[in-house]
């Protein structure tokens, strides 16, 4: 990420005097602030709305267990930290706020009034840290179940089930487990009675066709009409950034993998990115635009699922075939080139797990001429039919603003007309290279999400054109001491080597200490990695900011007032994936 | 005495062979879904999968016969039946082939519309026994929906009816002697053929059913037997639906050559195949866009062609 402070840090420090505490200088250049706690709120409300082009993205709200971490120079002191990190769309920039907070159940003042997308960052920084926002309304868990004991990402919060006693389900717990899942609209904030109608409320989900996954609506009905939506995550939780803390920097790619589970390597990019940017490789011109090119396979394949699957929620039975057997085409050139389908775990750090085999570009360039024949029949069987048309022109829209304030991203933000995509805007990985263009859309709903979205598949085959078109030579692997595994070449002749390649594929490499995020442009939207190295062989925090949480917390502003029909064109518009929500 | 049995006979080998097509329909809807969608269907039960019926039929039956606790148990039971019984009746009225028919009634036409009407109790009946919120949901939309669908149902008849001079189904394939009435009662083909889609719930009418959205519907509490009930009688009305079209627009059982049950069973097929193409090849609208489709441009639509049709009827004379 190239970032330039232009000055914000000094404009703050300027005006905040006495509540900065602290400059940090993070390995990815982003400006970092450590603020007061109780300054924060007026902080962050100052980069939101009064400074010279605002930053108005929460792009995200996470926090930090800090009692084990060694180094920490430079910082002022405190038990946890908690971190806003926000993107301003008109500097083309971000800034890290931090805040230190002291004791065991420590808490600061909530953003909710300043983002209505804190909300839900929030709920998970309390589930998952403990630490409490006051002035908002409820803090309830949101990954967790709701009996929960104890909050996972805190350091002292096992990290494996053998670390912890059996699990026991005694008559007692499954009593109150059971309790638990008693629905009571009051607690959700629904209301069980209208004007003059009684309000049906309609459990869709955890287990339903139309959700994509184990994601639960409870719906306040008027008739087939919704008047108010309240979405429960968590059912997908598998704690994958606590993994992060406990797998080696090298055996936790295989974990990035099922992130975003129809994103394949694209979940490995922002990961081995954010430890190559910390370890300070630079890996060869090959490697760049080896994984370029897989990447926009797997964004081929993401949206084809989209495709067929959207087409289905509204009632196609046929494109989801097509888009399928599709698919499968790119697995079969996935699985020459990794080996494997879905989740290929091929990245590695300083590179990638082998060169291209013989004969790869004969398959790509086979490829690539039947998926434009298979989008241009697309056009005409979904895009154009006017059924389709009908059930997602003006539904599930929102505005640019809106879209800004709920920290939406990737096609569900450029369908409202503003091109903003990450690799043109902070190339990565060589994507300046490429000559390509950025699709959008102006109406910013289930429509304009679509064209975004099949415009992108095209753009994505231009980009693999120009892949095997011009793959440069070279190695597939940086020639770097924390490349995992290393270049074997002069293993067996000098003793440095073989100890650093001994240490580092049977321990795993050390990362040396510091912060850095890398975002990407995933399939989905932008998807980031926020690691911090205390030195070790696995990282201190491992923070996954995902497209998909941001979106589903706005479904309720977006579902209001439309038919249960349309909310399920709504979900299958926004294409999220639950493993991508929950982590 | 003799004609009697005739009868009775006739009756049989409609209801065995009416059952018997529409079950085979399941297998050959599935074909041909596969066939359209790039992959193959059920191929691995007997010749070409055609044993498939046979063994679903087989677990079907043989499946727990199972009454949610909380659902209304004598509706909940009755409501199969209604629609499958609903279904089957108006075979009786249709002519197979000349002189072979169940009940030549000089009411035919009234007499399908009226089972058609009825037909929806058991949608609607099953839907709210269930006592469930996903099957409530879709018995709303069924009624809805085929409540006004069946207006123009009616209605799109009524120039047959005109031109015919008679509600008996035997009268109207007698005139059809020269032109099939698709030709002068085209608009009014369309319209049924679209109300037919609609009386049968199949896509892109399926509202009452909507896997994505609504489970399955108002069957979503079903299972075993009853629920078979109710996907028989599915395939039930789509044969009937296209056994109608034949014989009210495509001259029934007229044709060169072949016997004329061969005619009307083959024109029937078409009709049943052009039902699975549609199911492959649409999406589904929404519930008030079916709505104002149904009474914005299908009732205006079906008025118009009564009235050009009763102008030129007069004219003529």
């Amino acid at each position: 990420m190239m970032q330039s402070p232009d000055g914000i840090l000094d404009e703050l420090k300027a005006r905040f005097g006495s509540a900065v505490l602290a400059e940090q200088a993070a390995r990815d250049a982003v400006p970092t602030l450590w603020v007061k706690s109780d300054e924060a709120h007026s902080v962050l409300k100052y980069l939101k709305s009064e400074t010279t082009k605002p930053y108005r993205m929460l792009y995200d709200l996470t926090a930090i267990d800090e009692r084990l971490r060694v180094h920490r120079e430079g910082q002022p002191p405190g038990d946890f930290s908690v971190v806003y990190h926000l993107l301003s769309f008109d500097r083309n920039a971000d800034i890290r706020i931090k805040t230190p907070l002291q004791g065991e159940s420590p808490s600061l003042a909530t953003i909710t009034d300043l983002w209505n997308s804190a909300d839900w960052y929030e709920r998970e920084v309390w589930d998952m840290f403990g630490i409490g926002f006051d002035g908002r309304t409820s803090l309830r868990r949101i990954l967790m179940p709701p009996g929960w004991e104890g909050h996972p990402l805190r350091k002292e919060h096992p990290a494996r089930a053998t670390d912890m006693e059996p699990f026991s389900l005694d008559p007692a717990r499954q009593e109150k487990a059971e309790e638990a899942l008693r629905f009571h609209p009051e607690e959700w904030g629904l209301a069980s009675r209208g004007e003059d109608t009684d309000m049906m409320f309609l459990n869709l989900g955890p287990q339903h066709p139309g959700t994509h996954g184990v994601f639960r609506l409870l719906l306040q009905l008027d008739g087939e009409e919704i008047v108010h939506v309240v979405p429960e995550i968590g059912f997908h939780h598998r704690g994958a950034e606590k993994m992060g803390e406990r797998q080696t920097w090298h055996t936790y790619i295989p974990y990035t993998d099922r992130i975003d589970y129809l994103g394949g390597v694209t979940n490995n990019l922002p990961y081995v990115l954010a430890v190559e940017k910390l370890a300070g490789i630079e890996v060869p011109d090959r490697v760049k635009v080896i994984r370029v090119m897989m990447v926009e396979f797997f964004r081929i394949a993401s949206h084809l699922v989209w495709y067929g699957t959207f087409a289905q929620d509204l009632g196609m039975l046929s494109p989801v075939f097509f888009t399928f057997n599709d698919r499968e085409r790119i697995f079969d050139i996935v699985k020459a080139v990794m080996g494997g389908r879905m989740h290929p775990m091929w990245f590695r750090i300083g590179g990638v797990a082998q060169d291209l085999p013989e004969g790869w570009e004969t398959m790509v360039r086979a490829f690539l001429p039947y998926m434009l024949r298979r989008l241009k029949e697309y056009d005409g069987m979904i895009m154009r039919n006017r059924i389709f048309k009908a059930r997602s022109r003006g539904i599930g829209s929102y505005s640019l603003e809106e879209a800004m304030e709920w920290g939406v991203t990737g096609p569900g933000l450029r369908a409202c007309g503003l091109e903003w995509d990450l690799r043109k805007k902070r190339p990565y990985s060589g994507y300046e290279q490429f000559d390509f263009e950025v699709p959008t859309a102006q109406s910013g709903d289930c429509y304009g999400r679509s064209v975004v979205r099949v415009e992108e598949m095209r753009q994505s085959i231009r980009i693999i054109e120009q892949c095997v078109n011009n793959m440069p030579p070279g190695s597939y692997k940086a020639l770097h001491p924390l490349t995992t595994p290393p270049l074997k070449e002069k293993t067996m002749h000098d003793i440095e080597t073989l100890i650093t390649h001994f240490l580092g594929v049977g321990w795993g490499p050390v990362i040396p200490p510091g912060e850095a995020c890398v975002g990407i442009e995933a399939t989905k939207g932008m998807n980031s990695y926020y690691l911090i190295s205390d030195g070790g062989v696995q990282s201190y925090r491992t923070r996954i900011r995902t497209p998909s949480f941001a979106h589903l917390q706005m479904i309720p502003l977006i579902s209001r007032g439309l038919m249960v029909a349309d909310l399920l064109a709504i979900l299958g518009s926004i294409d999220f994936v639950m493993a991508d929500v929950d982590r | 005495m003799s004609e009697t049995l005739l009868h009775i006979i006739i009756a049989f080998v409609v209801l065995i062979g009416a059952m018997s097509v529409s079950a085979s329909l399941i297998w050959l809807e599935r074909r041909l879904l596969g066939l359209w969608q790039d992959r193959y269907g059920p191929n691995r039960v007997g010749p070409f999968g055609l044993l498939q019926v046979m063994a679903d039929m087989i677990k079907i039956f043989f499946k727990e016969d199972w009454v949610p606790p909380f659902a209304d148990r004598p509706v909940f039971i009755v409501a199969p039946a209604i629609i499958v019984a609903a279904t089957l009746i108006p075979f009786a009225v249709i002519p197979f082939s000349p002189g072979i028919v169940v009940s030549n009634l000089n009411i035919g036409l009234l007499f399908f519309l009226a089972m058609a009407s009825l037909s929806v109790y058991g949608i609607v009946l099953g839907g709210w026994a269930s006592q469930s919120k996903y099957p409530l949901l879709g018995s709303l939309r069924a009624t809805a929906q085929l409540l006004s669908y069946e207006v123009f149902m009616g209605l799109s008849l009524m120039g047959v009816v005109m031109m015919t001079g008679s509600f008996s189904l035997g009268a109207i394939v007698e005139a059809q002697r020269g032109m099939w009435f698709c030709v002068p009662q085209f608009v009014g083909f369309v319209i049924f053929f679209i109300a037919g889609l609609a009386e049968t719930h199949r896509l892109p009418f399926d509202l009452p059913e909507a896997e994505s959205e609504l489970i399955s519907g108002y069957h979503t509490e079903y299972s075993g037997l009853k629920f078979g009930m109710f996907f028989v009688a599915e395939y039930l009305g789509v044969t009937f639906t296209s056994l109608m079209i034949a014989t009210l627009f495509f001259g029934g059982w007229r044709g060169p050559v072949f016997p004329p049950i061969v005619w009307l069973l083959g024109k029937t097929l078409v009709f049943i195949c052009l039902f699975i193409l549609i199911r492959a090849a649409l999406p589904r609208p929404r519930y008030d866009q079916l709505m104002s489709f149904a009474w914005k441009v299908l009732l205006p639509l079906s008025l118009l062609n009564l009235l050009v049709t009763a102008g030129v009827l007069l004219a003529r004379r």
